[in-house]
């Protein structure tokens, strides 16, 4: 691993729906289990409800990488969002390949809300395998192309 | 009382936009009546030096098509700017890059390999590429620069109005002049014109039923029902992401939209909403079937941002 890569600590996005993987975090966080802290969790009604644009937009703002995480199959809260998520990404993929862009940013797990163990192993092992991508280095620059009223302070706040 | 000036020029581009305007037929006659044609180098006789000889902001409107892929382009951008008080990005390469836009997806050197060193029907065994100066016994010679990547109008100049299309209808043309020659109040600057505020799927005729997709076809490998939505019978139609204003004239003879008026209204990425609309429509959810049926989209990214790389999220492909 070259120096770069030990001081790179990853910017990772998390989406993680309202019924299972965001209580999953958080069985998580109150059984006090170690994870890294990469990860930055936006919390979403359902893995479906995840637009390919905010993926875009979280490359955009500095993120590195970008986790969905949603109900098993099966046990989707609104019956197929997950089942939505899942072809969703598999296309997201392959117009990130086109794009020139790692697939292997974005990932999607099934996480319960009961599988808090799930969650913290999903973010380290995400975290490390990002890490050992390195950063994503958007052409012309990341908030080059982002419209001009957009408010600055929220920016660095996401970025920073 | 002078009459108002217009300008018209073509950087990278087909050369279909210039056509659009004269196909507005005998009512271009109107137009040259109520504009002083100052600049149109497609159709009259002007030199880039009349354009650096005119004052500031004396053009009036300059319908500017074409993408930036050169220094030349760039430097007419530049140029056409500081001399037009109303500048439009005219057309899908001005706006959103059109197909030079799909440049983007491989590098200049890719390009420049290819045009002058591997394509089939090259032979250069010297190696020899196009220099921007060169020294012959006639004197020194200069070329634009190839740039890295294509950029729209708006990326490089500030940019008044939007006239989206490939090329832009005739109808919507006309609206537009004449609009201006009856002296209608400017919409807000950054206003995209001569197009509507719904997605191409809103001109469509068609009867559109509960979509339920497995299988993918390319326009050619079926003859699609007149009457039934394209998307319905597995042909990828880019409408649902399309800004309407065309007419949904591709679907009227039985092609699917190819989305070259743009990403519709408050939609920031037209590949994404593909994306987001394919998916909830393929009939499966196992991983490797959903894949299976995906592997019948030969190319997605040309496909689903055939006009709008340059303005897509990403904007080009990422240096490896």
């Amino acid at each position: 691993m070259t120096d770069d890569q030990q001081r790179f600590e990853p910017r990772i996005v998390g989406f993680l729906c309202n019924w299972c993987a965001y209580s999953g975090a958080d069985l998580a966080g109150v059984s006090r289990l170690q994870s890294a802290p990469n990860v930055r969790i936006l919390r979403v009604m359902c893995s479906g409800r995840v637009d390919p644009s905010f993926v875009f937009r979280a490359f955009q703002l500095g993120a590195d990488g970008v986790l969905i995480a949603g109900c098993h199959p099966g046990d989707c809260h609104y019956q197929e969002g997950n089942h939505k998520a899942l072809r969703r990404v598999l296309l997201l993929k392959r117009i990130l390949r086109g794009f020139g862009v790692d697939e292997h940013r974005v990932r999607l797990e099934w996480i319960s809300a009961s599988e808090g163990e799930k969650f913290a192993r999903v973010s380290t092992e995400f975290t490390e395998e990002i890490r050992s991508l390195g950063p994503l280095p958007l052409e012309n620059g990341r908030l080059l192309h982002l419209p001009a009223d957009e408010p600055s302070p929220v920016l660095a706040e996401v970025a920073g | 009382m002078s009459k108002p000036k217009l300008a018209l020029y073509w950087a990278s581009g087909c050369g279909g936009c210039d056509v659009a305007v004269l196909d507005v037929e005998e009512k271009i006659l109107d137009v040259a009546e109520f504009f002083d044609i100052v600049f149109w180098p497609c159709a009259m006789d002007f030199k880039y030096k009349d354009v650096e000889a005119m004052p500031d902001a004396s053009i009036d409107l300059c319908l500017f098509n074409g993408a930036i892929r050169t220094s030349e382009n760039e430097s007419m951008a530049r140029l056409l700017r500081q001399k037009s008080k109303l500048l439009v990005a005219f057309g899908s390469c001005a706006m959103d890059g059109c197909i030079p836009g799909l440049a983007n997806l491989t590098t200049r050197e890719a390009i420049l390999q290819f045009a002058y060193q591997d394509s089939p029907s090259t032979v250069n065994p010297g190696g020899v590429r196009p220099q921007p100066h060169n020294t012959v016994p006639e004197g020194e010679l200069e070329i634009p620069e190839f740039d890295e990547s294509v950029r729209t109008l708006g990326q490089v100049v500030p940019t008044d109005y939007f006239i989206p299309g490939c090329p832009p209808q005739p109808h919507q043309i006309l609206a537009v002049l004449s609009a201006v020659m009856q002296g209608a109040p400017l919409p807000p600057l950054g206003s995209v014109l001569g197009a509507g505020e719904k997605t191409c799927c809103d001109e469509c005729g068609r009867v559109r039923n509960e979509k339920r997709i497995r299988r993918f076809y390319r326009p050619g490998e079926i003859e699609p029902n007149v009457n039934e939505c394209l998307l319905d019978q597995g042909l990828i139609c880019m409408g649902l992401a399309t800004r309407s204003g065309c007419g949904a004239l591709c679907v009227k003879a039985n092609m699917p939209c190819r989305g070259c008026y743009g990403p519709a209204p408050n939609v920031v990425d037209q590949g994404a909403k593909m994306i987001s609309a394919l998916s909830s429509v393929i009939d499966s959810q196992g991983a490797a079937e959903i894949d299976a049926i995906l592997d019948q989209i030969p190319d997605p990214v040309g496909t689903f941002y055939r006009f709008s790389v340059p303005v897509s999220s990403l904007r080009r492909k990422q240096p490896a």
